[in-house]
């Protein structure tokens, strides 16, 4: 039988014909190129323009990196080494770079102290930021300012100290009298912490030693990026507490505080930050004798915190506003206090409403520590303004050094800007 | 009312600043330390070194008057100043004198109530155009755009020359040295006008400087020299003393090479008087006898300071010109130390 039906048929295949592959303009890049490029005329035409600006900005991009000289005293010795050619003068940064992070009047056997600050900085934050973090971390955070004053400043071992104390003093008796009465332990607390503080302040002088461990370092001498991030992380870590209490002052029933609240947030936005700045600077040195004029570090920290603190407040009203009223009923049927009605209910989330807004403010904040150039502290840009363009070495070195800044700048920049993402994932709960 | 109470502040605050001034040295001695106003940084006349050392011209007179007050010539506080943050530091009393290269006019030595006690630099605005505008002539600058640093004298000048000419120009206002070099090679504007000394010591630092000519007329008169504030005559009279004995000190031919050996005593009583060895200068305004000796030992007499910092074997290339002694052609004439 099969023989026959071999015989009646030609030709029979035995085994399945193996797949052969799509065809070329069906698969892979081709197929890629074909629908995301040149799908059209227009998409076509859009594709070559596009290549060819890509080849214009890296053809001439490329060569000034690559070609970059890294390793020459002075311009005009890059400009002889490159003989002609295109290239970036990379060396200001090799030899600058200590002024360009620290300042150039820091003593740079000292560096060492703001490094390590900075890496107590990056602990101290964790468990406030990620919040899966074991809490006991938080120890690092609450003792992180004093070590970072001491570490930064010097002087003394015993003004931090003082310093932590008092605000201990003022917590505890916040503490035990704040339960019964908010006033009383709130201005309480500030009373104790002043006490501690004057008396300790007497005691440092009596007791201070000749040589202590930490040299001290004269806040004008800070400088460089590192100026930048201590204003930025200072003046945004004060901001937000602040601008929580001025957006909850904002909607209070009590007429006085909401007028010196709205007051204060209206004046603050009215005005442009440069104006503080010189303000701080310039016109409070009239006001005080020469010398006890309070330390320009500190009078920059009050007029930055001051400018986001009434940006942040709006954007927290908002966040607050935009929680439905019954919220709030549903608080006060459980029978919560104010206090406990905001912290557990309220703030939780009007604050997750304001995360973009807030991490808006803190990145514009962050930037606009630049500012400080104009009142003569030398921050990264006014650094790079002043001493190195003055310099008879290194005038008219300009990309190098503001790209240097712009990427000092954006790093920090685009990984706030990714924590605060991660963070609204982090807490979304509802279901979209 | 208010506005009484207001002045009324100001009275109070004017007065303790007043007080304060009055007795600079004592406060400058009790400190240990001279605070003086620099400029941000300016090519060859103040800037500070990849060591974080402050160099120039102009941080060299702070050297001298600390050398002169107190013995040390590192005993200074640079406090860096903005063209718009340099009166008020010193008015305010954050610094004791200002060294930075501040055009000396009536107004500022009357109506802000400052004192110049000399000049250590005599210089006048000009203008920079580059090569291929074909321009020889400021008179020829009809509608030119130019960069200009806001809140100087120059501004000023620059609109009065162009007015006197009748001819329209459009300003470009910028911060910084720095940045107006950057726009004018931009070719943000077709001419940048400030210091002829500025000029020069932009120019030097330019890739190609030969494409860059510097226009032949100067439009004004810019000395420069150092400021103390009104009210207190006896340190004025420091500041402007130590300045003349490092022009006296070229003069005579002291330099920080021979001064310490001229100080055993010479045949010149001039130098002697000058160095402290003969007669009792120093005395009369509570300084040590040897205090020029200091001045001048810490960076050298004028000639050396200007060789040093913006002389024409450094990059900025200045020739002495007006800033030569009286004796060879230039402006420098102290009065005599007797």
């Amino acid at each position: 039988m099969a023989d026959t039906h071999a015989h009646s048929v030609a030709f029979v295949r035995k085994d399945v014909i193996p797949e052969s592959p799509p065809p070329a303009r069906q698969t892979g890049v081709p197929k890629w190129l074909r629908e995301n490029l040149f799908s059209s005329w227009a998409n076509t035409a859009l594709t070559i323009a596009a290549a060819w600006a890509i080849y214009m900005v890296l053809s001439s991009f490329l060569p000034w990196i690559l070609n970059g000289v890294w390793d020459a005293s002075s311009l005009s010795q890059c400009r002889e080494i490159l003989a002609g050619k295109t290239g970036a003068c990379f060396a200001v940064l090799t030899e600058r770079w200590h002024q360009l992070l620290f300042g150039f009047t820091y003593p740079s056997e000292l560096y060492w102290r703001p490094v390590l600050a900075f890496i107590i900085m990056l602990v101290a934050f964790a468990p406030v930021l990620f919040f899966d973090l074991p809490r006991q971390m938080l120890v690092v955070t609450v003792l992180f300012p004093f070590i970072a004053f001491y570490l930064i400043w010097g002087g003394p071992l015993l003004t931090p100290i003082i310093a932590f104390l008092g605000c201990v003093a003022g917590y505890l008796v916040f503490s035990h009298y704040g339960k019964a009465n908010f006033a009383t332990g709130f201005f309480g607390g500030i009373a104790a912490a002043f006490i501690v503080w004057s008396i300790g302040g007497l005691l440092v002088d009596l007791v201070r030693p000749e040589e202590p461990w930490m040299t001290p370092v004269p806040s004008r001498d800070l400088g460089g990026f590192m100026l930048n991030m201590m204003l930025g992380v200072t003046c945004v870590s004060l901001s937000v507490p602040l601008g929580i209490v001025l957006a909850l002052g904002r909607q209070s029933d009590m007429p006085l505080i909401k007028a010196v609240c709205v007051i204060f947030i209206e004046f603050i936005r009215g005005v442009p930050l440069i104006t503080l700045l010189f303000v701080a600077s310039v016109m409070l040195a009239y006001f005080f004798p020469p010398e006890s004029t309070v330390d320009l570090f500190l009078r920059v920290v009050i007029m930055i915190t001051m400018f986001s603190s009434a940006y942040i407040a709006e954007v927290i009203r908002g966040g607050l506003a935009a929680l439905p009223k019954g919220q709030y009923e549903a608080a006060d049927s459980l029978g919560l206090d104010y206090p406990q009605a905001m912290r557990l209910i309220i703030l939780p989330q009007a604050l997750k409403i304001s995360i973009p807004g807030i991490v808006n403010v803190a990145v514009g904040l962050f930037k606009d520590t630049t500012l400080v150039s104009v009142i003569s502290m030398f921050d990264l840009i006014g650094m790079i303004r002043g001493p190195i363009l003055a310099s008879t070495e290194w005038s008219g070195v300009y990309w190098e050094l503001f790209g240097f800044a712009a990427l000092l700048f954006f790093v920090v920049c685009y990984g706030i800007s990714q924590y605060s993402q991660w963070l609204e994932r982090r807490l979304a709960t509802d279901h979209r | 009312m208010k506005k009484s109470i207001l002045f009324g502040a100001l009275t109070v605050a004017g007065l303790a600043a007043g007080g304060a001034a009055a007795a600079t040295l004592d406060d400058v001695k009790a400190r240990g330390k001279l605070n003086c106003g620099v400029t941000t940084g300016l090519v060859g006349f103040a800037a500070p070194d990849a060591n974080g050392e402050w160099k120039g011209f102009d941080v060299a007179v702070c050297r001298a008057v600390a050398a002169a007050v107190l013995g040390d010539p590192t005993a200074v506080e640079f406090v860096p100043t903005t063209g718009k943050t340099r009166f008020t530091a010193l008015a305010s009393g954050e610094i004791d004198m200002l060294a930075r290269n501040t055009t000396w006019t009536f107004s500022r030595d009357v109506d802000l109530k400052f004192e110049f006690t000399g000049i250590n630099y005599y210089d006048g605005q000009g203008f920079m155009v580059p090569k291929e505008l074909g321009v020889t002539s400021a008179k020829e600058l009809n509608g030119a755009t130019v960069c200009i640093q806001t809140g100087t004298t120059t501004e000023l000048n620059l609109a009065d020359f162009f007015r006197a000419n009748n001819m329209e120009y459009e300003p470009v206002p910028i911060e910084t040295n720095a940045e107006a070099q950057q726009q004018f090679l931009a070719g943000a504007c077709d001419v940048y006008t400030t210091d002829a000394s500025g000029l020069a010591a932009t120019r030097a630092t330019f890739e190609d400087p030969t494409a860059y000519v510097i226009l032949p007329e100067i439009v004004s008169k810019e000395p420069l020299g150092p400021l103390v504030r009104h009210g207190d005559p006896e340190w004025g009279d420091i500041v402007r003393w130590t300045l003349y004995a490092l022009i006296t000190a070229e003069e005579l031919g002291v330099t920080s090479t021979n001064a310490a050996e001229l100080a055993s005593g010479t045949n010149n009583p001039e130098v002697n008087r000058l160095l402290g060895t003969e007669g009792d200068l120093g005395a009369m305004f509570n300084l040590d006898a040897d205090w020029a000796l200091k001045a001048i030992s810490s960076e050298g007499n004028y000639g050396e300071i200007f060789a040093k910092n913006i002389g024409v074997d450094t990059p900025v290339g200045l020739a002495r010109g007006l800033n030569a002694q009286w004796t060879e052609g230039g402006l420098l004439y102290a009065p005599p130390f007797r």
